[in-house]
């Protein structure tokens, strides 16, 4: 093992404190007695348990857990087929264009994407609510999907599908047998990740959102205006462990994975001899 | 009558007039973009044939194996198989199936699911299934592994996989890309035997892709040597060692040596020919050839002989130089012998016996000679 030198331990001590830092003071603080929140008075959990009367937080928590979901599935479709548009048929005309566009809104800052998904909205006249946040979602979660879905296809050998094909597979059945369960991994991953980005979006969502339509983070940001309260610390506290939960069984799903499969190589290759 | 090489097997439609090709490629051309990957190439392969496409990579085989599949769609020309025009006809509707280079199993299923894949897309019932599955285990001797994934099996044993999977469904024709190249020596060798004995069994069509001779030669009834988009020569293992029609092909397959030189005079079935290293040559040749024309005598290694006497026939089809180069390979010795002009001959002797007496050394004066039928003559 090599020695930590103080160099060493300084750079990660700094480099922790300034990503955990204000997480640990928010989860220490939403344990608070005092109403007070710079101001320690004791352990409780009194705020978690006013959560459950809370109605608007809970209405705008259900309204984010199903904009995000939908908004998810539909990206990881779209997402799933531009990946695969744009690996396949690597000579159509106009591809470089088009994943140009299709990595845009990557890049792109947020308050344009929402201002200018909110001018389409108006201009078609559509009402705007829980379906164009969902809209809105999907727009600009599908790009991080797509890049996801893509690097794992550049590394699918394509002749397992060209196989599948040759057994007597139409393209369809080809596709959905074998070409979909071997990156599916990739397609939940880049679910996941749609589906936090959704969840956390305050920007695009002010900006397409219209009456009776408010989203977790949009809640929290104008009660945070009035003052913070120990019951937004508690919600926090709570989507911070949803979000580390999710993350925690993704990586380990994966690393077990690894695992299992180095494990059964080096099975098949000591039966060999 | 002499015959060329060994003769594994009386079987030859090509040389009967009466038998119909089962896969014709007629003119075929395969353009992608600017560059020709098969060049106006036609072929005939009869069924029951073992049939190879032998090329150094990009001259075009397996463009030409992936349009017998269906991957690819000839520019122009056309491949009938069993009288039906491919043109058009996708992948899964072709009565052909393809072992391909990466073995390409499907790594989320067992070998068991992976082999009646095939079979369930053609809706045969479950029972039938299972029985065939069983078969083509026990063929390829991989009854025991039915139930593993690939990724818990051998180079070896995934070979077998994907060629159980690509028999199962008794397709008419089986396509093999390089179905050897990724094991090593030793299994290569033994597994050409067994697909050799497989496609005897099975009566099957094999149409192989490969860019390893020796693979080719011991495995193929006739073998088309191929070169950038084009077939070179199309003959049976022993005519394309023995016989080769061109310098390519000579050069290509084994080791050779040519004397380059012009033809002074033909008698009787035989070609004179002064070489440009000096030595007058007589070769068997059934070409006409007139005087003046520039020609090259091909030779391989092991019908030259090496000896410390000029033979009989001296000077014709002999050389006088020095050893230059030994290489010993155990069953036999390669001899590079330095002619006076400068030509470095290249003479292999197998070493039938253990022990010789007085060996030939480095820097020792030889002779090499050849018979008059131990090469062939090749225009330019």
């Amino acid at each position: 093992m090599e020695r930590w030198s103080r160099f060493n331990i300084a750079s990660v001590l700094l480099g922790f404190g300034f990503l955990y830092l204000p997480i640990v003071l928010l989860v220490i603080f939403s344990f608070n007695e005092s109403r007070l929140v710079t101001v320690w008075a004791g352990f409780s959990t009194k705020w978690y348990s006013q959560l459950w009367y809370n109605e608007s937080l809970l209405n705008a928590a259900w309204v984010t857990v199903r904009v995000a979901f939908l908004s998810a599935s539909l990206a990881t479709v779209l997402g799933t087929m531009a990946a695969l548009a744009l690996v396949r048929y690597s000579r159509f005309r106009g591809r470089v264009l088009f994943s140009g566009m299709v990595y845009a809104p990557l890049v792109m800052p947020e308050v344009i994407t929402g201002l200018s998904l909110l001018l389409l909205f108006v201009a078609i006249g559509l009402d705007r609510g829980f379906w164009t946040i969902t809209l809105a979602h999907i727009t600009f979660t599908m790009c991080f999907v797509a890049v996801v879905v893509q690097s794992r296809l550049l590394s699918f050998d394509q002749s397992i599908e060209e196989a599948a094909l040759d057994l007597g597979a139409t393209p369809v059945r080809a596709f959905f047998a074998i070409t979909l369960p071997v990156i599916a991994p990739a397609v939940f991953s880049g679910w996941v990740l749609a589906f936090t980005l959704s969840l956390d979006d305050l920007v695009i969502a002010s900006f397409t959102t219209g009456p009776g339509a408010t989203t977790l983070p949009m809640k929290i940001y104008s009660q945070v205006r009035l003052g913070v309260t120990p019951e937004i610390n508690a919600i926090c506290t709570i989507l911070i462990g949803i979000v580390a939960l999710g993350a925690t069984i993704a990586s380990l799903v994966t690393k077990r994975r690894e695992v299992q499969r180095e494990r059964d190589e080096r099975a098949a290759f000591a039966a060999i001899g | 009558m002499k015959s060329l090489g060994s003769i594994r097997r009386s079987f030859a439609p090509w040389g009967d007039p009466a038998s119909k090709p089962f896969i014709s490629v007629k003119n075929v051309t395969k353009k992608f973009g600017e560059f020709t990957a098969v060049d106006d190439l036609s072929l005939d392969i009869y069924t029951r044939e073992f049939f190879a496409l032998l090329g150094a990579s990009g001259c075009g085989k397996s463009t030409l194996l992936r349009m017998l599949a269906g991957f690819e769609q000839p520019t122009s020309g056309e491949i009938i198989l069993d009288g039906q025009n491919l043109a058009g006809i996708p992948p899964y509707r072709r009565p052909v199936n393809m072992m391909f280079q990466s073995y390409a199993l499907f790594p989320h299923m067992t070998v068991e699911n992976n082999i009646a894949f095939g079979l369930k897309q053609d809706g045969m019932p479950k029972s039938d299934i299972a029985e065939r599955v069983q078969q083509m285990l026990k063929l390829v001797k991989l009854e025991k592994f039915a139930k593993r994934k690939p990724h818990q099996l051998s180079g070896g044993q995934r070979q077998r996989v994907a060629l159980a999977r690509s028999l199962a469904k008794r397709p008419k024709v089986l396509l093999l890309d390089e179905p050897l190249g990724a094991l090593d020596k030793k299994l290569r060798e033994e597994t050409q035997f067994e697909l050799m004995d497989l496609q005897q069994e099975l009566g099957l069509t094999f149409v192989v892709v490969t860019h390893d001779q020796e693979e080719a030669m011991t495995m193929a009834d006739r073998i088309a040597v191929m070169s950038h988009g084009k077939v070179i020569q199309v003959a049976t293992p022993a005519e394309i060692y023995e016989a080769p029609n061109s310098r390519f092909v000579a050069d290509f397959i084994g080791d050779v040596n040519l004397f380059d030189g012009t033809i002074t005079a033909m008698d009787e079935g035989f070609a004179r020919l002064e070489s440009v290293g000096g030595i007058p040559i007589r070769m068997v040749s059934t070409e006409k050839l007139s005087n003046g024309t520039s020609a090259a005598v091909a030779i391989r290694p092991e019908k030259i002989r090496v000896s410390r006497q000029p033979p009989a026939h001296a000077p014709t089809n002999a050389g006088e130089g020095e050893i230059w180069d030994i290489g010993y390979l155990g069953d036999m010795t390669i001899f590079h012998v330095r002619l006076k002009s400068g030509q470095v001959v290249k003479a292999s002797s197998l070493n039938a016996v253990r022990a010789v007496e007085d060996p030939l050394g480095y820097d020792q004066q030889v002779w090499i000679s050849f018979a008059e039928d131990a090469g062939v003559v090749l225009k330019d």
